[in-house]
């Protein structure tokens, strides 16, 4: 019992103290009737040797430890970690701290959300950004409950490329407060339509939500989206699931947005199969008040020192209860230090530099996989993009998977009617011998079928 | 503790000064002693109606949220946009300039149903003594 | 005896914010060079779309970033520095073991959409999980999904919602306990609830008649916390959840408190449909400065059905992720669930064993109610029974000195303990809520006791003492109205 400090001589002395006989009599408090009389049916404890052994097996099986080279992205990016983010991460002093709500001596913590708060509002244009929301796709459905309580109006317009799970999170947050949520489709250019938008926009609607880059990894021209919308008096909420594109191109909050949420995974968060991600939440000032999420502001101590508080508590549950702006308390503090000591460390040239590399490196494999398969959409893209493939798509993934190559997301879960497309993701970790060999096992694969990908 | 004599008042501390159609209404002393630092304030748009008893206000000290009912019922003519600024007024001059709307009233008999200044001073005092 | 209070010296180095810090041209990274063509965005997009510079971004050595963020974290307490009885919140340690198998590569480098069949590991350990979790709460079926206690809530009462819409009526109110932690009322309006509070009786707890007064068909749900915020067991329970079941409603237990009740008793056998966990209390993941959690759901048979997409279901050998759920409320995140956090708390579990986390929850039973012996004389205690896991005290007996909650805890701080939960529940006036959890040792109990008489002393004979403390921390006390006043949010450039 390693990690319970107090042994049997401790415990009797206390026991004493307190007027109790056994440790087992301070349950009496407990009705007898519902006092446990067997001991709960779980495995035998291991040792820590036993236990690393056992764990490791698990994360081995189905691949036995082989490297598989996966072209995955679709919200969930595959990037380099430089060592000193993790370095930082386990300094017990940030991992093992509670939330800060006592903030003399949790100034460490709240520095760093002020320094993340910042760097939000620096990446996407912003006014004012919270200090995280649990990922991308809640932070989406907060952002659209938040345009309904500004506006007061119960219709939102989702684009049908934003990302499947993000549309899915806020229709299950939407569903019990009467809201309606409406689709806007994509055009053959791998875009939203626009055309749709405007006649669909109507004055019930609060807020149009759009993804940049899209699910499909295309750009869409925010300006004009931006202005459509805001000519209905909408809000425009901007998406971003791949904010290392905010690198290169111009941020949502110059061209209007008045809301820009996403997912900060890129920045120094691992896959982890999926979790824990950090979302994050940017909004115009004027809206301050109606944002979900802890948010940090500085102020002065007794002595005329700087010093950091969490700030305008009084929209969160601990305050508010049933009025708050949303019931989140613990949010993804540690990942969004990931964030902070990643981009700390990127800086302003990395980060670009990073970017195009990422850019770069898509573009080639756009390039070498035109010849074998189909570029589904013709927008330009940042490190994403749709492939059409003929043929028995799954026997044809599964026997890449046989080779240690996962080519991307089959999109037919998601997209009824594309059946036939992959949507591949490259970025700085995929070096140009695994973009060819990707390219030449499809093409070998392909070729075997006898039917040939359309070369243009 | 002040407790200006031409006001009208209610058990949830607000106060409202009758001008002809119009009441002005804030919150008392003992309310702002309270709530302590007041940093914001929450205010209805002009134009908009309330019924009596419904919440009006929502003023903000650093814990804690405080919701100022309506005194009568009425439509909102002006709000004191200086509380935008300094929101602090409602702690430094209750009674002053630290009023927070002017609604038209709807049903004048509703004033009868106020507590007069000794009324709610006698109020105040009962309040203290529960503790 | 002179003691030597850990909070007695200091080598607090002071740190300017990093955008103050380094300078043009500084690097802290490193890239490999690029071996495919050159391809610069003004290539393949439109100009206008294109980013002229990232300003406000910081340019800084490695060695500054390091040094920037060791200084911010000798600035922070963790559980890791000393006691943190914060009630409510089981600042339990955090074993270094788990933060060893959560990095293992394998489970690191796992994209969620990898194909299924390579998954299997991870699938194993998050099923594995949910039969724990299911055991030690006396539940059915557990969804590993929600990211943290409060979403957890959301997903619980979205699911009630689901089964009684699916019955004929979702209904209008949720009963909430006036000792109830803040996200349970907040929940229920994300759902569309109007919030009803119920009393708790003078012993602390819900009685059936207060509940039975407020319970009609229009209510869809009792949320509950047991035991509840003052660390005292709902002794009525059991029949609370037949007066609700017998209006047709479902009862919610909130299950931040369960490390009062590990391998003691069981929530489901008291009748309750459906529980959360929070895995960043009870089962020892670490807060993280304030996340990331893990707030798992537990439900019985008949909500299971309403369970959020997707479910870890068994195909013969493999396990698989099953979408094809037509009545589940849908999703509250993307992907499956905070996952590193459940590795932790899959290793703590095993770790522990039934018998480990039995013990673990005697002594900390053990550990609350040696405080509560302890400090009864020096500080008021409202419900004076044998607690739980946690006791709450008031500060009436230092207010006469002019001495509040706040003045206490900041006094705490001085000498080397975080505080307590403050002002929390709201039902005790200048509440101090005290959870030492079964990690501390006897001597810290004792410590932590000689601290707080001597605090109360201090309130007696030198309020101002109390009242101006912290004195030894990097900053004194926060002028917090200023801050709301004129919020300043971010660094500008």
């Amino acid at each position: 019992m390693r990690y319970i400090p107090n042994a049997q001589d401790d415990w009797e002395a206390m026991l004493r103290a307190i007027g109790f006989e056994q440790l087992e009599d301070l349950a009496t408090v407990l009705p007898e009737s519902l006092r446990l009389k067997k001991p709960l049916d779980l495995p035998l404890p291991l040792s820590e040797m036993e236990l690393v052994e056992h764990l490791r097996l698990l994360s081995e099986q189905g691949t036995g430890g082989k490297r598989m080279v996966s072209f995955l992205g679709a919200g969930a990016y595959d990037h380099f970690i430089p060592a000193v983010v993790d370095h930082v991460l386990r300094r017990p002093e940030f991992y093992t701290a509670y939330t800060p709500y006592q903030p003399e001596i949790s100034q460490g913590t709240l520095q760093a959300i002020f320094e993340f708060q910042t760097l939000i509002c620096q990446l996407t244009g912003m006014e004012v950004a919270n200090a995280s929301m649990y990922d991308g796709a809640s932070a989406v459905a907060e952002a659209v409950l938040m345009a309904q309580r500004i506006k007061g109006r119960k219709r939102c317009l989702l684009s049908r490329a934003v990302h499947p799970e993000y549309r899915r999170v806020t229709s299950t947050y939407t569903h019990p407060l009467d809201m309606r949520l409406s689709e806007i489709p994509f055009t053959g250019e791998g875009i939203t339509d626009l055309e749709v938008l405007k006649r669909v926009l109507n004055e019930d609607t609060s807020a149009v939500v759009i993804q940049q880059p899209n699910f499909f990894g295309c750009l869409e021209d925010l300006e004009e989206v931006t202005r459509i919308a805001h000519a209905r008096n909408a809000l425009i909420i901007v998406a971003v699931a791949e904010p290392l594109s905010l690198a290169l191109l111009q941020p949502p909050g110059h061209l209007g947005a008045d809301i820009v949420v996403g997912e900060g995974q890129s920045f120094g968060n691992a896959l982890n199969f999926g979790g824990p991600y950090v979302g994050f939440f940017a909004s115009r000032e004027n809206f301050l008040r109606s944002m979900p999420g802890r948010l940090v502001g500085e102020t002065v101590d007794q002595k005329g020192r700087r010093g950091f508080v969490l700030a305008i508590s009084t929209r969160e549950q601990h305050i508010r209860r049933e009025k708050a702006t949303s019931n989140i308390c613990t949010n993804q503090a540690l990942c969004a230090l990931a964030v902070l000591v990643y981009l700390s460390t990127m800086g302003k040239q990395g980060l670009r530099e990073l970017a195009e590399i990422n850019l770069s490196k898509c573009e080639y494999a756009k390039m070498r996989l035109a010849e074998i398969t189909r570029l589904r959409f013709s927008a330009p893209t940042f490190n994403e993009f749709v492939i059409t493939v003929e043929g028995d798509l799954q026997g044809i993934l599964r026997k890449l998977l046989h080779e240690g190559l996962i080519a991307g997301l089959a999109l037919g879960r998601f997209y009824p009617e594309m059946k036939k497309e992959v949507l591949v993701c490259v970025t700085e970790k995929h070096s140009r011998e695994e973009v060819d060999r990707l390219a030449e096992v499809l093409g070998k694969i392909c070729g075997r079928q006898g039917e040939r990908g359309m070369a243009r | 503790m002040n407790f200006p004599k031409e006001l009208k008042y209610t058990k949830d501390h607000e106060w409202a000064r009758v001008e002809d159609a119009f009441a002005v209404v804030g919150i008392t002393d003992y309310a702002q002693n309270k709530l302590g630092s007041i940093v914001f304030v929450e205010l209805p748009s002009t134009g908009k109606s309330f019924q009596k008893g419904k919440t009006l206000v929502t003023v903000d000290s650093v814990k804690a949220v405080a919701e100022v009912y309506a005194p009568v019922s009425g439509q909102v003519e002006a709000v004191n946009e200086l509380l935008a600024e300094q929101p602090e007024m409602i702690n430094r001059d209750p009674y002053g300039q630290g009023w927070m709307v002017r609604l038209k009233m709807i049903d004048s008999p509703e004033l009868d149903g106020l507590l007069s200044a000794e009324a709610y001073e006698a109020f105040v005092a009962e309040e203290e003594a529960k503790g | 005896m002179k003691e030597e209070w850990p909070g007695e010296c200091g080598l607090v180095l002071n740190e300017p914010l990093i955008f103050e810090r380094g300078a043009r041209g500084r690097k802290g990274y490193s890239l490999p060079s690029l071996d495919v063509e050159r391809v610069s965005p003004k290539k393949v997009w439109p100009e206008k779309w294109i980013r002229k510079d990232l300003d406000g971004f910081p340019e800084m050595s490695e060695v500054e970033v390091v040094r920037h963020f060791t200084h911010l974290s000798q600035w922070n307490y963790g559980v890791d520095s000393g006691f943190y009885p914060l009630g409510s919140c089981t600042m339990k340690y955090n074993p270094k073991v788990n933060e060893e198998v959560a990095r293992l590569p394998g489970f690191v480098a796992a994209h969620p959409y990898r194909p299924e069949e390579i998954s299997q590991g991870a699938l194993g350990l998050m099923s594995d999980l949910e039969r724990f979790l299911a055991e030690i709460s006396g539940l059915d079926r557990v969804t590993l999904q929600p990211s943290a206690g409060a979403q957890g809530e959301l997903t619980g009462m979205l699911m009630i919602r689901a089964y009684l819409a699916d019955r004929g009526n979702p209904r209008g109110k949720v009963l909430v306990p006036d000792t109830a932690h803040g996200t349970n009322p907040a929940s229920s309006a994300l759902c569309g609830y109007q919030v009803v509070q119920v009393k708790s009786n003078e012993r602390g707890v819900l009685s059936p008649q207060a509940v039975e007064e407020k319970m009609d068909e229009e209510v869809a749900a009792l949320m509950v916390t047991n035991p509840n915020t003052l660390g005292l067991f709902e002794e009525n329970i059991c029949q609370l959840v037949e007066i609700v079941h017998q209006k047709g409603g479902l009862v919610y237990c909130d299950g931040a408190n369960l490390n009062a009740l590990l391998g003691l008793a069981k929530i489901g056998e008291m009748g309750v449909d459906v529980l959360h966990f929070n895995l960043h209390k009870t089962f020892s993941t670490p807060h993280g400065g304030g996340g990331p959690g893990a707030g798992p759901v537990g439900v019985k048979a008949h909500l299971a059905d309403y369970l959020p997409v997707p479910a870890i279901v068994r195909d013969g050998e493999r396990l698989r992720l099953d979408y094809d759920r037509p009545k589940s409320i849908g999703q509250v995140r993307s992907f499956y669930g905070n996952f590193a956090v459940l590795v932790r708390a899959y290793a703590y579990i095993l770790s522990l064993g039934a018998e480990g986390l039995k013990r673990a929850s005697l002594v900390a039973l053990l550990n609350a109610n040696y405080i509560r012996a302890g400090l009864k004389d020096r500080y008021y205690l409202p419900y004076d029974v044998p607690c739980m896991h946690e006791c709450v005290f008031s500060d009436r007996l230092q207010n006469k000195y002019g001495v509040t909650a706040l003045d206490i805890a900041k006094r705490l701080m001085d000498y080397g303990f975080h505080p307590p939960t403050i002002y929390f529940p709201l039902v005790v006036h200048g509440a101090l809520m005290i959870e030492p959890t079964e990690s501390e040792a006897k001597e810290t109990l004792d410590q932590f006791i000689e601290a707080m008489v001597q605090i109360a002393r201090e309130a007696e004979t030198e309020p101002g003492l109390v009242r101006e403390a912290p004195h030894k921390t990097k900053v004194s006390r926060l002028d917090e109205v200023l801050a709301n006043r004129k919020p300043k949010l971010r660094w500008k450039p």
